[in-house]
This record gives structure tokens, C-alpha cells and sequence, in this order.
């Protein structure tokens, strides 16, 4: 790999084009937030850290494990798309519609996914649940009839390690089938 | 982990990326989507004092055009973009079936096809994709040029862009309609880079033979290479068994793959020849090629 000049980042002239702090307008489950934060902040850390919702979790911090996956609406396209927030910068969802494992339950009714998971007994710890049942929305927002195969393929990005996946893909098939019918997306 | 400090512009056009390039250099980086410079950033492999992110950028360099003879793809098309799109579906089939094995659903949300391949990773995909296509790719410096993926490489995490010089285009000439193809990714756990990973295109003549082929192997040297030799020894031939053995064998001649985490150089060698074939069984069948398999194959 290049070896870069490390070290802090140069001062005067060298940084006058870039900000030393970046202004962050975002709403996340549907209420407003602005903030001037480090551009080095990640938007795990301004969702948990600055915001104060901590049911976004960080596991492995290295993109591995999908526990701090979230859905951002807006980047290409027009729908909502999981991306894991460790591995954004908060100022990369500047302008943007977050929606957290905070937003899914509507009038104190849980979404059909957080329903699915407690009632096919979808976790243990539970640590990876809110990384697991966003990387699951995002995916059946995609493919609202997939396979088991799909289901697979669509969690990969998420780890769990109380070795629950098989509850977790029954969990999901119920929800996708659940939502199918009474035509639930967010 | 938090990435060292640095200062951050997000410029609204080419012009000023490479503005601020010129004026930057090697102490910038460009921000596409980030998936491997934020991983790269938090533990401190690099440590840019300048961030140049591109995200004002994806309106003009994100899209996919059917240009009749090519198609042409923004640098800044996520990888699930190139999953999903139906011109490529249709025109050059091996694509999405690449992007699908990238990474993982997020990351494949996130990731550019342009920002992988500036990035170079010895062990990515479209790399060597890119390699069995012919593609090439546009480059925007003070001047604009167009380099062939086959120089575009030049070695782990190494290209021929200078560090004035921004990726803008990548151009895929289309496969003759009835080629056949395949994409054989071997990963030692879902989601992770390749062990080693082949694609393969095959044109048939309509008689039952070979007319060309294509077959770019990644993962097992410092960049991805087309294996040439292979490639010959399959033109004009009515495919068998024992033929495929060969150009298998031969295809994995030039690899010099390194002994880690996800295996010996031994054992990626003879991977590589598994591979090889396996790409080229599918990519024959799908070119409507029958392999003549021996009895005791």
C-alpha cells in the first residue's frame, strides 16, 4: 500500500481550501438535526455520540459486521439503501434521510420485522439485531419475495455471533410475508 | 477508530477537483464512496491531510449509457447500480454478475466501480473484469486521455493515474451477441476479497467452434493478468475435455501467487487452474459450446 505522509494536517496555506469543520443537516426518523462536526466524524458516531441514539450499535468497526447498518434515502436513485455508518462520513449524509432501528415502530406498534424477530425468537444477545433487521429492510425494499437463497445473500453484509442465522432467515421470511400482505414498506 | 484529522472540500465540479488536485497532490485523497479509503483512514494505513470528497459530483459522473458499440459507466456508478441495471443485464451480462459478489449489500451501496479501480487492489474484482472486456478508462488531467485497463494497472495499489488526474469514464466494448461468459469468484468467507477470481468470454464461429477467447485471472500476482497463451490454444477448437485441462494449466502458468491468511502459493495455484476451467465450462455452455466430457473425466 502507498505510504502516505502522516501526521496532522498541514497548516496555512496548505489547507485554506478545506473546512476544518463541516456543517451536518440530516433527518433521522423523521426530525431535523444540524450540526457543525469534525469532517473526520463518522456518521456512527454522530447518530450514537451527538444525536444520542444508541440503538445503532458498533461491532467490529471495520465494515465487517453490519451492526451499525442504517438506511440514508437519497444517495443515487430515489428509495431507501442500508449502508453500514462506520464506514461514512457523517458528512457524506449532509442533506439526507436517515431512518434508524429507532424510526421502525409506528404509535408504539413494532414494525413487522422487530415482530418477526422476537416472535421466531430471531436473537440471543440480540447485539447485531438493529444492524440485522435494517440490512433486512433494505433488502426487502429490493426483493419484498426472496428466496431463502436471497435472504442469505442479502444478510452476508451482517454477523451474528450467537450463531443464529437460521431464526434470523425464518424471522425475515415471516416479516417479507407479513409486509407483502399488508403492504408495509418503512 | 477515527481517522487522523484533515480538511475537507467537496468541490461541485471536475474543474475544481482538479484544482485542487494540482494544488494538493499527493497530500490529497479523493473521497468516492469511500469503502476501502474510510476502512484504510481509520487504521491509519493513509492519512490524507486533505479529503477531496466527489459526492457533488455523482449527478455528472454516475450513470450507464448504452453508447452502441460500448457502454460507457460514470466513474462514480455504485456497485449495486451496475448490479441492478438493465442495459447491462442485457448488453454485458458478466458485469452485474461481478458486482453481486462485491463485498456486501452496504458496501455494494456505497462503492464505486471507478473508485475500485483507482483504488487497485490486487485482490478486487473489476480489475479483472475489466481486463476481459478490453475496457478502457478515461482519465481528466489537463488533458483528457484514454488508457486500456491492460496499462491502467501497474501494481498493487498502483496506477497510471497521476496524482493530478481524476477518473471519470470507464468504456466496456460489448461482447459479440451469443458470447458465452463466466465469473468465478472463490472467497474463503462471504463477503471477502478473492482467493483468486477468473472471468472468462467466449465468442463461438456458429459451427461449433471457437472463435476467441477471453480470460483474465485476479488475486494470485500483483496485478491481474490475461492469460494469453490459454486464450490461443482455444481459438478455432471444438472443446474437450482434455483440451480444457491444458488451457486450464496454461491460464495458471503465469500466476505467482504469495502464501497468507487464505491460503499456500501452492495451493492458489492449483486453485487458479480449477478456476479457470470451471469459468471456462460455463462461459462455453453459455456460448452454446458442448464440452465433450471424457469418460473418466
Amino acid at each position: 500500500m502507498p505510504r502516505r505522509r502522516v501526521g496532522g494536517p498541514r497548516s496555512g496555506a496548505a489547507v485554506e481550501a478545506g473546512q476544518e469543520t463541516v456543517p451536518v443537516r440530516v433527518k433521522i426518523n423523521g426530525v431535523e438535526y444540524s450540526h457543525n462536526v469534525e469532517p473526520r466524524l463518522l456518521l456512527v458516531h454522530y447518530i450514537r455520540d451527538v444525536v444520542g441514539l444508541t440503538g445503532t450499535h458498533v461491532g467490529c468497526d471495520t465494515s465487517h459486521c453490519g451492526a451499525c447498518t442504517v438506511l440514508i434515502k437519497g444517495l443515487w436513485g430515489d428509495g431507501w439503501l442500508a449502508v453500514k455508518s462506520c464506514t461514512l462520513l457523517a458528512t457524506q449524509a449532509d442533506g439526507k434521510e436517515i431512518l434508524t432501528i429507532e424510526g421502525l415502530a409506528k404509535n408504539g406498534e413494532l414494525h413487522p420485522l422487530q415482530r418477526a424477530f422476537w416472535e421466531n425468537h430471531g436473537l440471543q444477545c440480540g447485539f447485531c439485531t438493529p444492524g440485522m433487521i435494517m440490512a433486512a429492510l433494505g433488502f426487502l425494499l429490493r426483493n419484498p419475495s426472496p428466496s431463502r437463497e436471497e435472504i442469505k445473500w442479502g444478510i452476508s453484509g451482517n454477523l451474528c455471533r450467537c450463531t443464529g442465522y437460521v431464526n434470523i432467515i425464518k424471522s425475515i421470511e415471516a416479516a417479507a410475508k407479513e409486509m407483502r400482505e399488508k403492504g408495509t414498506a418503512i | 477508530m477515527y481517522p487522523r484529522k484533515f480538511s475537507y472540500v467537496a468541490p461541485n465540479s471536475v474543474g475544481e477537483v482538479l484544482r485542487l488536485l494540482r494544488r494538493y497532490g499527493d497530500e490529497a485523497k479523493l473521497l468516492a464512496g469511500g469503502q476501502s479509503l474510510i476502512p484504510m483512514m481509520k487504521l491509519r494505513i493513509v492519512g490524507p491531510s486533505v479529503v477531496i470528497d466527489l459526492k457533488n459530483l455523482k449527478g455528472r459522473l454516475a450513470y450507464i449509457k448504452d453508447g452502441g458499440r460500448a457502454v460507457r459507466i460514470g466513474a462514480l456508478t455504485t456497485h449495486a447500480e451496475v448490479e441492478l441495471s438493465e442495459t447491462l443485464r442485457r448488453e454485458v451480462p458478466l458485469l452485474p454478475e461481478v458486482a453481486k459478489w462485491v463485498g456486501d449489500m452496504q458496501i455494494r451501496n456505497m462503492g464505486t466501480l471507478g473508485g475500485s479501480l483507482a483504488h487497485s487492489d490486487p485482490a478486487a474484482d473489476w480489475p479483472v473484469a475489466m481486463l476481459a472486456l478490453d475496457a478502457s478508462v478515461t482519465v481528466q488531467g489537463q488533458r483528457r486521455r484514454v488508457v486500456p485497463v491492460s496499462r491502467f494497472h501497474r501494481g498493487p495499489f498502483t496506477t497510471a493515474l497521476k496524482p493530478t488526474e481524476l477518473l471519470t469514464e470507464i468504456t466496456v466494448p460489448k461482447p459479440p451477441k451469443g458470447h458465452g461468459w463466466s465469473w468465478k469468484k472463490f472467497e474463503r468467507k462471504a463477503g471477502d476479497f478473492a482467493t483468486v477470481n477468473v472471468a472468462a468470454i467466449v465468442v463461438p464461429d456458429g459451427q461449433g467452434r471457437v472463435k476467441s477467447a477471453s480470460i483474465a485471472v485476479g488475486s494470485v500476482s500483483s496485478v491481474p493478468y490475461r492469460a494469453a497463451r490459454a486464450e490461443r490454444m482455444l481459438r478455432g477448437k471444438r472443446p474437450d475435455a482434455e483440451l480444457l485441462n491444458g488451457v486450464a494449466e496454461a491460464a495458471a502458468e503465469p500466476a505467482q501467487p504469495t502464501s497468507d491468511l487464505r491460503g499456500s502459493a501452492e495451493y492458489k495455484k492449483w486453485l487458479t487452474r480449477v478456476m479457470v476451467r470451471r469459468a471456462l465450462e460455463e462461459a462455453l455452455s453459455r456460448a452454446g459450446l458442448s464440452v465433450e466430457v471424457a469418460q473418466h473425466a
